[in-house]
């Protein structure tokens, strides 16, 4: 019954969509309102008709609806409640109605707050964002049906897949999703400008507040993906370069790119061109980071899926980024620059260097995802490169990158004369040398981590400097420091903002450095009530415990602290079987700290409890990782907030 | 520039129809972190014969093989892949070896006497070994070269081809 409800509802509202997509481009060229209204209603039915699908689809999982293929496939009768909810979208089908439930969601907001202030770019945007959906819900109907029926009914389900039993299965992928689809508001906005041929700054500014919002979800999706690889995947670490992580990073790096780039055609009417191109780039490498996800053309631990969805995905990219740079290609005299570069040492080109780290970067996350099926397409063997490769490459890019943030934000535009430069990096750089200095003195030999941690300390000190200067400005006028500060805060929020986004990628970038550097890891086998050690940690083994829980076995392993630091704390990692995977999952357990995590994942182990393989790592500064993001977080929330600077 | 503007989408074809080509592709062997890396040394002691490590076996290509007596299908369909592997290969400067996880004795020695393994096999002790390279479950199958360092990782059961077309780059 629900199965029929909800395939009957998509179909619905994938004809509304493609008639809304197609009435608002008719009603825009005629100069008819009462289509693009009617195109509206559509938009609203098939927001209404998406949730109610959505709805569905979580009852049909609580009430254990085995008549729905998706819902036995990935749920069982032991299967905690909790994980019903998050099991919607554990697989392909239903992440697709989460992603299309987003952008609907996405498409209201849209109606509501431009319907009137985007007169002549309104009906394409609309066109645009139903033109997609459509493409969601044809994908939805045809080749990855999530409402399809099975018969006989099963008595029980397959079950979820076991390592997504995690709580980080809630939220990241919802945060990457409204990351992925936002970016989809500032490309419709761009394709309606090359549309209508209204290329002027418009479009950049109306959508510079989705832009940061669709940025920041990109940004919490990819580290809550980094905090459920560390401590679910057990491998101790939080980025793999996996293909289906470099997807999500491929669209973050040049959305960031673009974010930047914004400000310089803002401020001097540079870069129409190249930030058009850059929309369309980011926007089409979400499609892509989802065509490598599902079509199981390139291979990950992540690729669940494979099928027809890959052929569907990879002509609407096409379809997308053909037209788009036909567009582009159409309005190209239109897009030229009013502005002119000035002089290399300003801000300008501060941000250009950024823009062009940041797509080198893409570029070669890109190569290198792609670098397997370019060398069996060339030479028929199947090449991938490793981590190696994507640290060597991207390590120049990204500690040139770090520099640039403390250059960018604080140099003249137009053109900085040397007292402008003394003014504002003397003291920073003199902080960064510093800092190299005293870090090299507390014995840290690995140039690479000096270099970064002077970076970071450079970049932190032009915050100072000009947070500093800005409130004694205040100050002067009688504010009390705190005050001071946060009126700053508030009344500049675009600008202190921005800074303190970049607060927490500094931070971020010290918990990678530190987490890179100094981890260090053992493995042993111990006997019932002998040791491991490691880094001044004495872990006592007391023994295996196996229970059954509701829908796996598992057997944990105890292990005491016995002496040495955080003495009495008992970690307890465990392995879970579950019947329908063929090998254990691995349970980390870790003790969080500041300074260092202790991180013990059980291994193998003998039956009768006598006595067990770990793997024990001391991984130091990983927590600044996830710092980091909640510092980004309050960032990107003042620099979203409405401007309430007064005119002065 | 104003005329090769319209070069401008094409030149976006070439990179999609690589994308195309991948539907042709195998999806199935899944990266590993290791590829590229040192492998992990090991010390084995086989059912039969001398004991093994890494070490002594530097300057020969090793195809490290993790199976079980109870992967059925997947290890019963590569045995006689990897035995073909091992009597084709062992002239040019390679070595087949299989470590059995998480098994009895009992049924891996059935199971090697069931294929007529002539190629070293050794139980991973502790399953220690299968950590250190981080296998999710068998079959794998590593490919280490003469230097040391794992060159490839595949899941599931091999295939003559797979096999060839991973061991020849490596000869």
């Amino acid at each position: 019954m629900i199965a029929d409800i909800g395939a009957g509802a998509l179909v619905v509202a994938l004809a509304l969509a493609l008639f809304g997509a197609v009435a608002a481009a008719v009603g825009a060229r005629t100069g008819r309102p009462a289509l693009v209204e009617s195109a509206q209603h559509a938009a609203l039915a098939v927001f209404a008709l998406i949730s109610g699908c959505l709805v569905l689809l979580v009852y049909a999982f609580l009430t254990f609806d085995f008549s729905v293929r998706y819902v036995a496939t990935n749920t069982n009768l032991g299967t905690p409640f909790y994980y019903r909810i998050t099991a919607v979208w554990g697989a392909l089908e239903g992440s697709i109605v989460l992603w299309a439930f987003m952008l609907s969601v996405y498409t209201l907001i849209v109606i509501v707050r431009h319907r009137r202030n985007a007169r002549d770019l309104y009906p394409w945007v609309l066109t645009v964002m139903l033109g997609v959906l459509a493409f969601f819900l044809l994908v939805m109907t045809v080749p990855a049906p999530v409402f399809q029926r099975l018969t006989p009914v099963p008595a029980d389900g397959r079950g979820l897949n076991p390592l997504l039993e995690d709580s980080g299965m809630i939220t990241h992928p919802v945060a990457l999703y409204l990351g992925f689809t936002g970016f989809t508001v500032p490309f419709a906005f761009a394709m309606a400008a090359l549309i209508t041929g209204r290329v002027s700054d418009f479009w950049i500014t109306t959508t510079r507040r989705w832009t940061i919002i669709a940025w920041y979800f990109l940004s919490l999706g990819l580290l809550i993906g980094g905090w459920w690889s560390y401590h679910v995947l057990g491998w101790g670490g939080y980025w793999a370069w996996d293909p289906v992580e470099n997807a999500a990073f491929m669209p973050w790096l040049t959305g960031t790119a673009f974010l930047h780039s914004v400000m310089i055609q803002e401020r001097r009417r540079m870069l129409r061109l190249w930030n058009v191109a850059l929309v369309i780039l980011t926007f089409s490498l979400t499609l892509f980071g989802t065509f490598l996800t599902r079509s199981g053309v390139i291979a990950s631990v992540h690729a669940f899926t494979q099928g027809s969805i890959g052929v569907f995905f990879l002509s609407f990219l096409s379809i997308v980024v053909l037209t788009a740079l036909a567009l582009l290609a159409w309005r190209w005299d239109a897009l030229a620059a009013e502005g002119e570069l000035d002089a290399v040492v300003s801000r300008e080109s501060a941000f250009l260097l950024n823009n062009v780290l940041l797509v080198a970067a893409a570029f070669t996350v890109f190569f290198g995802t792609v670098f397997p099926l370019l060398s069996e397409a060339l030479r028929g063997v199947k090449v991938s490169v490793g981590m190696p490769f994507f640290n060597r490459v991207n390590l120049p890019l990204f500690l040139g990158l770090l520099f640039l943030m403390g250059v960018g934000p604080l140099i003249a535009w137009r053109r900085a004369s040397l007292d402008n430069l003394k003014r504002n990096f003397l003291w920073p750089a003199a902080i960064g040398i510093v800092a190299a200095a005293v870090v090299f003195a507390l014995g840290v030999r690995s140039s690479l981590a000096v270099t970064t941690l002077a970076v970071t300390a450079f970049v932190a000190g032009t915050i100072a400097v000009d947070v500093t200067r800005a409130t004694r400005a205040r100050t002067r006028l009688g504010e009390a420091v705190p005050r001071a500060l946060g009126r700053l805060l508030l009344r500049h929020n675009r600008r202190y903002g921005g800074f303190v986004v970049h607060l927490g990628i500094l931070v971020i970038a010290l918990g990678v450095t530190g987490s890179q550097a100094w981890s260090v890891q053992t493995e042993t086998t111990v006997r019932r009530g002998e040791h491991a050690e490691l880094a001044g940690y004495k872990l006592r083994f007391d023994g295996l415990a196996g229970t059954e829980e509701s829908n796996h076995f598992k057997v944990t392993g105890t292990f005491t602290i016995d002496g040495g630091r955080a003495t009495g704390t008992v970690l307890q990692p465990a392995k879970k079987f579950y019947p329908q995977d063929s090998s254990p999952i691995a349970y980390v357990d870790y003790r969080l700290g500041l300074i260092e995590d202790l991180y013990v994942v059980l291994g193998d182990f003998a039956r009768d409890g006598s006595q067990a393989t770990i793997k024990v790592q001391v991984n130091r500064l990983v927590s600044w990782i996830w710092i980091g993001g909640l510092v980004l977080t309050l960032g990107a929330a003042l620099a979203i907030a409405p401007e309430r600077r007064r005119p002065a | 520039m104003k005329r090769w503007r319209w070069l401008l989408p094409l030149a976006a074809v070439p990179l999609l129809a690589l994308l195309a080509y991948g539907f042709r592709v195998d999806p199935h062997s899944i990266p590993s972190p290791l590829v590229g890396r040192p492998a992990a040394s090991f010390a084995l002691t086989p059912f039969e014969g001398a004991p093994i490590t890494l070490q002594a076996l530097r300057g020969k290509v090793v195809v490290v093989n993790f199976w079980a007596s109870w992967c059925n299908p997947a290890c019963y369909e590569e045995a006689p892949v990897l035995e073909r592997a091992w009597r084709t290969y062992q002239g040019r400067g390679v070595v087949v070896l299989g470590v059995d996880m998480q098994d009895t004795p009992e049924a891996a020695q059935t199971f090697i006497r069931r294929f007529d393994l002539t190629f070293p096999n050794a139980p991973d002790v502790g399953g220690k070994m299968a950590v250190e390279y981080g296998v999710y479950g068998v079959p794998e199958t590593f490919f280490v070269d003469r230097a040391g360092r794992i060159r490839a990782k595949h899941v599931g059961a091999l295939t003559d081809e797979i096999v060839r077309g991973t061991l020849e780059p490596l000869l």
